[in-house]
């Protein structure tokens, strides 16, 4: 076994990723947080635009529940853990910082996966059709690593205030979500609103579900996907190379 | 011999303070290194460095055959470290915080916990070992830390005050255990700013301050390195004249305390039988004589204070 191997350090991420679920996930609230959230934004939509059709919501609303759920947490995790000093057990133990990463990138991942389908079973006991399920679950899986990765991304800056990081990634989250095509369709918007969805991986991710549930799509669906995969492994990198230059800064 | 531990005039900066400035020093197989030094000396910023937590500003670290910098997984991959800050995860139970160590070192599950239950036993942590580490005392705590940096059996243990503020029992438990471990041949590279513990437990001990070494011996050889001149404690059972004392052969200096008498010496061994044949002659008997060696107390201040002009 050499433990610098690709595939030792992906196993023992999968300690990270454990490790991250039992202590972060797996609580009360946060689970509460994440099975409701889309219950009552569900409620919120419903009341507020009788206008748009049903499965326009709740194909934002499958959007904004994987986005949200998928950089709920990860965020605080490194402020967490620098405060709790667990950091610098990591730090000392034989496991690269793209590994930690990767398995907190993990353990979101399997998170906003599993809140988001609870809200796609909402829709469909709604009674909307589900037209194409593999693209739909293609989507969710890129689409959750994709959010996960930008939640790591929000947790680069090394500081040990786990409050200082939401609120810094809220500033971030929100806007996103708003120039994504979930409240106006891409078709109504402006072109310079076009060129700003055009940003968010939030979009793709949206226009997909949107075919998977209506057949109708704005992007050609292997541009969606392919626009995820490429968002995705530019964060993922990204953050990666930003967490191995601030992690010592933590400790 | 092989040099387990290889630090290369290790610096840090913070700011305006060079908290380690340019320490150097070897640490070879089967030793109990010690790294005496006042708080504030540097002892956790260079251990930090040799542990591959923080990165140097200037230096190098080579820990059992690698750098620390080039190759940190590789080197990691063989030692254990209890740091200054009990840092078990205290959301999870003993166990998990073992069988977490356990996947992070690829250790097979059967073996993590194997060698789970023979350390919790050891410790005296068995019972408790599905509490969750948030229930646990100072002492548990630091317990289950030092079975976490053992579990995948290290050659090289890195130890940042590991008895500092702990009850008796615990203090007791860990030296115990650390004195086993070494002679089972794990090398160990203790910070403290105990001189009795370094004194009684390390073979050679590098003293820190200010963030530089200031020496670097076995504990009794720099006890001598300070103070040369030893001291004699001697009485007898009747009135000798003080001058005939100073006569000795030896005796650089005499002073009266009570009924007891101080001699200072260069060297103690030829005094103490020259004080036999004093008796001897003056027919006047030693009631006490005991020599006064200096304590690594005396040493590590004297090493440690500034020097004055
Ligand atoms: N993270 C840090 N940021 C700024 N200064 C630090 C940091 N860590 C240690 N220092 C400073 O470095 C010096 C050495 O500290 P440390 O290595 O903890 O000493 P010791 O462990 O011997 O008590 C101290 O002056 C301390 O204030
Ligand atoms: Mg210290």
């Amino acid at each position: 076994m050499n433990p610098a191997s690709f595939i030792e350090q992906v196993r023992r991420s999968w300690a990270i990723a454990k490790k991250d679920i039992r202590i972060y996930y797996f609580k009360g609230p946060v689970l509460i947080f994440g099975i409701f959230m889309p219950v009552f934004l569900f409620l919120a939509f419903l009341m507020g635009s009788r206008q748009l059709p049903l499965a326009f919501l709740v194909s934002g609303l499958v959007g904004m529940t994987l986005f949200f759920t998928a950089t709920a947490v990860s965020p605080a995790i490194f402020p967490w853990e620098g405060q709790a000093k667990t950091l610098e057990r990591l730090a000392s133990c034989p496991i690269t910082i793209e590994a930690i990463v990767f398995g907190d990138m993990t353990a979101s991942i399997l998170f906003g996966i599993g809140i988001t389908l609870v809200t796609v079973v909402i829709g469909l006991a709604l009674g909307l059709p589900l037209l194409h399920g593999i693209t739909l679950l293609v989507a969710i899986f890129l689409a959750a690593c994709c959010f996960s990765a930008i939640g790591m991304l929000l947790a680069v800056p090394p500081t040990n205030v786990p409050s200082n990081i939401m609120m810094l990634s809220s500033l971030i989250k929100f806007p996103l979500v708003f120039i994504s095509g979930i409240f106006i369709p891409l078709d109504q918007m402006p072109p310079w609103g076009l060129g700003l969805a055009a940003c968010s991986p939030l979009t793709y991710f949206t226009d997909l579900v949107r075919y998977s549930f209506t057949d109708a799509h704005f992007f050609p669906v292997p541009v969606d996907i392919s626009a995820l995969a490429v968002f995705t492994a530019a964060f993922t990198a990204v953050t990666m190379y930003l967490h191995k230059r601030t992690m010592p800064k933590r400790m | 011999m092989t040099v387990m531990i290889r630090a290369s005039d290790l610096t840090k900066v913070f700011g305006s303070n060079t908290a380690v400035d340019h320490v150097s020093f070897d640490v070879d197989e089967g030793e109990i290194f010690g790294f005496l030094g006042p708080n504030g000396a540097g002892k956790t910023t260079t251990t930090r460095m040799l542990t591959g937590v923080i990165l140097p500003d200037a230096g190098t670290a080579t820990v059992l055959g690698h750098d620390i910098r080039s190759d940190p997984v590789l080197a990691k991959q063989g030692f254990g470290v209890v740091p200054e800050t009990s840092n078990a995860y205290t959301d999870l139970t003993a166990w998990q915080n073992l069988m977490l160590m356990g996947e992070l070192y690829g250790l097979e599950r059967t073996r993590a916990m194997q060698r789970s239950s023979d350390l919790l036993g050891m410790l005296g942590l068995f019972e408790r070992k599905d509490q969750k580490v948030q229930a646990y005392s100072k002492g548990m705590k630091q317990r289950l830390i030092l079975a976490m940096s053992l579990l995948h059996e290290p050659k090289l243990l890195f130890l940042d005050e590991p008895t500092s503020g702990l009850d008796v029992q615990s203090t007791q438990m860990i030296l115990a255990l650390l004195r086993d471990l070494n002679r089972q041949g794990t090398t160990i590279f203790l910070t403290t700013h105990n001189m009795e513990e370094a004194n009684r437990l390390c073979h050679r001990v590098g003293i820190i301050r200010g963030g530089s070494i200031v020496a670097i011996d076995a504990p009794e050889k720099l006890k001598m390195a300070i103070e040369r001149v030893h001291r004699i404690e001697v009485s007898f059972d009747r009135e000798v004249p003080g001058d005939a004392l100073e006569g000795i052969p030896g005796v650089t200096g005499v002073n009266r305390t009570g009924d007891k008498w101080q001699l200072t010496a260069d060297n103690q061994y030829e005094v103490i039988r020259s004080l036999v044949a004093f008796s001897q002659q003056n027919a006047a008997s030693i009631v006490t004589l005991n020599t006064l060696a200096p304590s690594l107390d005396d040493a590590f201040l004297r090493l440690t204070e500034v020097t004055g002009p």
